[in-house]
């Protein structure tokens, strides 16, 4: 342990705490996902390339990551609206509002499918409005969309609140005092500054959208090649004791989620770097 | 914890948009939020109550939703208690030391958000499945822990793992180590500092800590429905008895179930709400302290 300390401290309990925090972590974490690969290690590459590239896996991985970016792309444009909306404007009830863009992280997911289901169902709330549009939204890829958009809401209005809020008002007086109009200064302005909290908060839906399971499954109606998401595929190959093709999906999904945590990492660092220290 | 106080800003008309601009983005805002927040939240009350207040008590009470009601909270215990003393252990090594690896390491605990709850509930029964790494081992000593209780709990503590120690090192790192350094230079033992010094720096952002694990404990379905098997009053946990109930067509005994938790969500954001408001009013109390004593 002193191999690892830089500079030694005076405050007891470094190597019992860091030694423990390891072992926990070992324990819970880092072990039980190195079985997925031993696992997946078991299956040949010739295997393993034709599960992952079965025709079901490729449309539930195109739907997955499809419905995802698009409402990760939903979540940037409405998100940075809200976070303007709840910094720069007054209005009643915005401490309410505030608090309440939370709610997809607080409400258990099997609640918010249920919930989502009902509404955008033929005779739902939603449903009804939608139907004489000729639009169906539940049981179909528009339903799979709506759910990933409502959880992965607060990502966007989260990350760009604090830095919208700490963004100085002098700026913009100096663009406005130069001749700029108050959508330049946004454009030039306000918006290159929070470009990259947007991007980091996309980049945080995108990744919880990819890999969300509850939420989906009840208004998806699991359609096999039409509306079945690749968290679900990997459900039902288990449940048929397809433990190497379970196994080789979620190997390709997480893998795909140590990427974006990578790219998230890097946005977050670009973000401190544009953005001073947060 | 990141949101601050809206500082009063000057509505000059050089520096904010014209009236109607400012009421029509509110008022899209607000549309937003409406249909994607505030329609789910209704529907789960006005959908529990659409029998009437007899059907809600009888599917709250029966033995089913009871046993699922208590596994829920069994697992939520457990696994807030052993995230926690993780939590607290993990952000007194990373925030008061310095030592190489340390950002490796702080992303490592974040690894768990990273992962699809089916992936976190696939990797235990690939430990510990019958056909599992240890499955056999574990069937010839008649232990279960797929499709039983322990897996459940296993599955939890995963999901949960990152939120205490995430709340607490930003936290605890920003506090530093003078205080603690001066306490033991005093004479204090180590958990003298910490029960006397840091804790009642910290306690505000821990109980943040604890109260968004206990939400994702109590509410996490995708992991928990994968190592769970679904045995009614047995392993079904809050968030699965409301599956089984709507997919056996009882969707009013689904909503009042599920109304249980979307109760837990709000009772969840209140708390957050006050004690983001509690951490404000610490700061802006110390930052008056502060501005006192300087001259």
């Amino acid at each position: 342990m002193t191999v690892l300390l830089k500079r030694r401290s005076v405050i007891p309990g470094f190597g019992i705490t860091l030694g423990y925090s390891l072992l926990y972590l070992s324990l819970i974490v880092l072990i039980p996902l190195t079985t997925l690969f031993l696992k997946t290690a078991s299956l040949t590459l010739a295997a393993f390339w034709e599960e992952v590239t079965s025709p079901r896996v490729l449309a539930s991985f195109k739907l997955s990551f499809g419905a995802s970016l698009i409402a990760a792309a939903i979540n940037g444009v409405m998100g940075l609206l809200v976070a303007w909306v709840l910094v720069r404007y007054r209005f009643w009830g915005k401490r309410i509002v505030d608090a309440l863009v939370d709610l997809p992280f607080a409400l258990p997911t099997s609640v918010a499918g249920i919930a989502l289901t009902t509404l955008y169902a033929k005779n739902g709330w939603m449903g009804q409005l939608l139907d004489p549009l000729g639009i169906q939204a539940a049981f179909t890829p528009l339903g799979v969309t709506i759910a990933l958009t409502f959880i992965g809401l607060p990502f966007v209005v989260r990350t760009v609140q604090p830095v919208l809020q700490d963004l100085g008002v002098e700026v913009e007086e100096a663009a406005a005092s130069l001749g700029a109009n108050r959508l330049q200064t946004f454009r030039k302005v306000i918006f290159p500054s929070l470009l990259p909290s947007v991007l980091t908060g996309i980049a945080l839906a995108f990744a919880r959208a990819v890999g969300e399971y509850g939420s989906v499954v009840f208004i998806s109606g699991n359609m096999p090649m039409r509306t079945e998401i690749a968290p679900l595929l990997i459900m039902t190959k288990l449940e048929q004791y397809d433990y190497a093709g379970a196994t080789a999906v979620a190997v390709v999904m997480l893998l795909l989620s140590f990427v974006l945590l990578f790219a998230i990492n890097a946005l977050q660092w670009w973000n401190r770097r544009k953005y001073g220290a947060r | 914890m990141t949101v601050k106080e809206a500082a009063p800003r000057p509505q000059r008309p050089t520096i904010t948009e014209p009236v109607w601009v400012r009421w029509l983005l509110t008022a899209i805002a607000l549309a937003f939020l409406g249909v994607f927040l505030l329609l789910p939240l209704a529907v789960v009350f006005i959908e529990a109550l659409s029998k009437g207040l007899g059907a809600y008590g009888k599917a709250v009470t029966e033995p089913d939703a009871l046993a699922a009601v208590r596994l829920t909270v069994t697992a939520a215990s457990i696994s807030v208690f052993l995230n926690l003393v993780f939590g607290v252990a993990a952000a007194w090594a990373i925030a008061k030391y310095e030592f190489r690896g340390k950002s490796f390491l702080i992303t490592l605990i974040d690894l768990p958000f990273a992962v699809s709850p089916v992936i976190s509930g696939l990797i235990y029964v690939l430990l510990f499945g019958l056909q599992g790494l240890f499955g056999p081992w574990l069937n010839d000593h008649d232990i279960k822990i797929i499709f039983a209780v322990p897996g459940i709990v296993l599955a939890t503590v995963f999901v949960t793992f990152p939120f205490v120690a995430r709340e607490l090192i930003p936290l605890m790192h920003e506090q530093g180590t003078e205080e603690e350094e001066a306490a033991v230079s005093l004479g204090a033992s180590g958990f003298q500092t910490f029960f006397r010094v840091t804790l009642p720096n910290i306690k505000w952002g821990l109980l943040y800590g604890v109260i968004l694990c206990n939400a994702r404990a109590m509410g996490e379905f995708g992991a928990v429905s994968v190592v769970s098997g679904h045995i009614r009053g047995i392993t079904n946990t809050m968030p699965l008895h409301v599956e089984v109930l709507y997919n056996e067509y009882n969707p009013a005994a689904a909503f009042a179930v599920a109304s249980l938790l979307a109760l837990l969500a709000l009772v969840t954001l209140i708390a957050k709400t006050a004690v983001e408001w509690r951490t404000q009013r610490d700061r802006k109390e110390l930052v008056e302290i502060q501005e006192s004593l300087t001259p």
